[in-house]
């Protein structure tokens, strides 16, 4: 029985999925959100160190199972089948709300010049490196929806390098756990600028939302207080109740079809039961994350377009980029753990821009608690892996260690992609997404400088003892994909346009990190967000003006 | 710090037994199991030695996956990697059950590099030194896993997991164990949240055992 015809089909209910759901309910549009995973709640792994976001050596809390393989190159230039508890398959997740539900939440806004990248630095050789279409500035009012509409807690007060805005933030910062006090004192004796963190949970009750309680462990995990903010408790509920929107879980996408007019037509999809199903609708919106969404476009074959949706020009699922995060670990005399969670309070924000000799650079930010078996691995180089010196360890500095991590802003590299495996389906019978690439040198080179800032920072903190952690040249990607369908105003060398619309087909948007054309030197979430909201205003303006029917 | 505590250690000798808990449990069910057979022989008068052994031969098998000297030779190998001092270790805490059980879960796909490895390394141990591990002097036993961690092996007979592949495996899966939730097999009574001194579950005065 076909189903009936919706205004709009939406892809992923993730931090940009859930927000044009939300968007398009709310400007009257029918809305058929589909989600490949399920609900899920605390209750079903609560806080298991082996099977969470971070740790996934027991399997994927937050989804997908084993049904939906990927192929990644190897280092020998051969393929490998990888499951998505693996390293190499740079999973974020599957449920609803995606990333969202487990998430560290930090909530922040990318500054001016992550926008200008290239005309602010130039591109290294054999990078991609190119600047957005589109401004801070107009982003802002949509950074602003993002932080009232979702909850955020932050100032930003003392933070002189954060961008303009018009309206503070709707709850106040947390305050800093004891290795934040320990490291605001000893930044303001280098002559930085620390600030509180601004994060996406609550610091007091928040649109019927509790306030925080503190957990342990919240980055990996879902919050057991509901004082975590995604998408799943905030606009996708807000998306439900306003009746236009009907949520799908288990709801696979195959395919978006285009007509032979190069319009987009709806959404093929495997329902919960495994059923082949035809959703038509008047606009798609494609928001599975960088990876999922270009393995969609690029299975989406059509006349018009025989490479895949938007690839006239063979840039769907290029780009691929996430974070190169450095940093520094530091060993103290004294005990630094409080248990008052998440963990990551502070950050500094001197050294984004400025760096001399390299591009852009990244916010330093300490971080989030460390369950033992993470921290079973977290050692100096050339310490003992095992035995009793090991344990020792354990014992001894558990209690005692800070550790600083910075997200490093990465150079596109054409050759880091996504493509359609030749060979190998998931469970629904379709292609799988395969990655290949890496890394461009001149991260490394930033993931040095910034590194060393770090480790600056430990050792005025009073650590007796630091070392660094530095970027490796593998491919990146992870929870925080981002770059594969980029919006541009030229349709030879990006995806989308300044909308999230992609060229040559009116009516199919990207709302997700696909569109980031650089990703910044933090953590991407709000920007998806912000996004989300910018493409979903386009959508409704272009709606309530008679468009796209 | 951890290692003083005197409530870890009571527990520790309390757990003295060097035989893994998983042992002391089966041959608890083993005893009930013949001391039923002593009351059903006395019932019909068949309790001969011929039934006794009958049932024991047919006694549900210690270990879901592993063979008992395999399970022998693995228990000693996590052992060194967190051995026990003033609080429990790899043994005490049974690492070997959360391998076992997670061997036939989510580790499924490690079963034939435990069951090749496992007999690689036991030839290694009997080509090299001559006995097998578990008859190494203790500082022999480390000594002896260095050079597997090292790659320092008779690579004829490390056909694949490599001898590294082979211990990064059994390194990884024993922090699991010591170091992850209870639930999964491991970490028995709590044992490394209490050397660490962790509150466990995490929600205020519901705590189950003093920290350290």
């Amino acid at each position: 029985m076909a189903l009936k015809h919706v205004n709009a089909v939406v892809v992923g209910s993730g931090a940009g999925g859930g927000v044009v759901a939300k968007e398009l309910s709310d400007a009257g549009l029918s809305v058929a959100l589909l989600e490949r995973g399920d609900w899920v709640s605390f209750e079903t792994h609560g806080q298991d160190e082996l099977i969470n976001q971070r740790t996934t050596v027991l399997g994927n809390a937050y989804g997908p199972d084993d049904r939906s393989p990927r192929v990644v190159e190897n280092a020998r230039g051969g393929w490998d089948i990888v499951m998505p508890n693996e390293g190499g398959y740079s999973n974020n997740a599957a449920c609803v709300g995606s990333g969202t539900v487990s998430y560290g939440a930090m909530a922040w806004r990318y500054m001016e010049k992550d926008f200008r990248m290239r005309s602010t630095y130039g591109a290294p050789e054999g990078s991609t490196l190119e600047d957005w279409p589109i401004s801070y500035a107009d982003l802002e009012p949509f950074y602003e929806k993002a932080e009232w509409e979702v909850g955020v807690s932050g100032d930003m007060s003392a933070n002189p390098f954060t961008p303009p805005r018009r309206r503070p933030y709707p709850m106040p910062a947390f305050p800093y756990n004891r290795e934040g006090v320990i490291l605001e004192a000893a930044a303001r004796r280098l002559g930085l600028h620390p600030f509180p963190i601004p994060m996406l949970r609550n610091s007091a009750p928040y649109g019927g939302r509790n306030a925080c309680v503190h957990n342990r462990y919240c980055c990996g995990f879902a919050c057991p207080n509901n004082a975590k903010n995604g998408t799943w408790n905030t606009v996708i509920p807000r998306a439900l109740a306003t009746g236009n929107c009907a949520l799908r879980t288990h709801s696979i996408a195959s395919e978006v079809v285009v007509d032979d007019r190069g319009r987009a037509r709806g959404v093929r999809y495997f329902d919960a039961d495994g059923r082949a199903q035809y959703q038509t609708a008047d606009l798609v919106v494609a928001s599975g994350g960088a990876i999922e969404t270009a393995r969609l476009l690029l299975n989406s074959k059509s006349r018009l377009f025989p490479n895949g949706a938007g690839n006239r020009y063979d840039w769907v699922g290029r780009n691929l980029q996430g974070h190169a995060y450095c940093g520094a670990d530091g060993l103290f005399e004294e005990e630094t753990f409080d248990d008052v969670g998440p963990g990551a309070t502070i950050a500094v924000s001197d050294f984004n821009h400025g760096n001399p000799g390299v591009r852009g650079g990244a916010a330093l930010c300490n971080e989030f608690i460390r369950p033992p078996y993470g921290f079973s691995g977290m050692r100096p180089p050339g310490s003992p892996a095992w035995g009793k010196a090991h344990k020792d360890y354990q014992r001894r500095f558990f209690k005692r260690s800070v550790a600083v991590r910075c997200p490093v802003q990465e150079m596109p590299v054409f050759d880091a992609r996504i493509q359609i495996d030749p060979g190998v389906r998931d469970s629904w019978g379709i292609p799988v997404a395969r990655l290949s690439g890496e890394r461009h040198p001149h991260d490394i080179e930033i993931g040095r400088v910034i590194a060393a800032r770090a480790e600056d920072w430990l050792r005025e903190a009073g650590a007796a003892f630091t070392w660094q952690n530095l970027p490796g040249r593998g491919l990146s990607g992870g929870q925080h994909q981002a770059g594969t369908c980029r919006m541009g105003s030229d349709p030879r060398t990006s995806v989308a346009n300044k909308f999230g619309q992609v060229h040559d087909i009116d009516n199919l948007f990207i709302a997700d990190a696909s569109l980031h054309v650089t990703n910044g030197g933090f953590n991407p979430v709000l920007t998806i967000m912000a996004l989300g909201f910018w493409v979903g205003s386009h959508i409704s303006e272009g709606w309530k003006a008679g468009g796209f029917r | 710090m951890a290692g003083n505590d005197n409530r870890v250690g009571a527990d520790a000798v309390k757990n003295g037994d060097p035989a893994p808990a998983g042992r002391t449990a089966l041959s608890r069910r083993a005893v009930l199991k013949l001391g039923m057979v002593g009351i059903i022989g006395a019932a019909v008068g068949a309790g001969s030695t011929a039934a006794f052994a009958r049932l024991v031969r047919t006694a549900r098998p210690r270990y879901r996956f592993f063979s008992e000297a395999e399970a022998g030779l693995l228990i000693d190998i996590c052992e060194q990697i967190i051995p026990r001092d003033d609080v429990p270790g790899a043994t005490d805490t049974g690492a070997i059950n959360y391998i076992d059980r997670q061997l036939c879960g989510a580790l499924r796909r490690h079963r034939q590099a435990y069951r090749r490895g496992l007999e690689s390394f036991r030839r290694t141990c009997l080509q090299e030194y001559r006995m097998p591990f578990q008859d190494l002097p203790a500082p022999g036993k480390i000594e002896a896993l260095r050079a597997i961690e090292a790659g320092r092996a008779p690579g004829a007979l490390w056909g694949g997991p490599s001898a590294q592949e082979f211990f990064n495996l059994v390194l990884a899966h024993t922090m699991q164990s010591f170091y992850g939730s209870p639930r999964h097999g491991g970490n028995r009574d709590y044992a490394s949240y209490r050397m660490l001194g962790l509150d466990y579950p995490q929600v205020v005065g519901q705590n189950r055992y003093r920290k350290a």
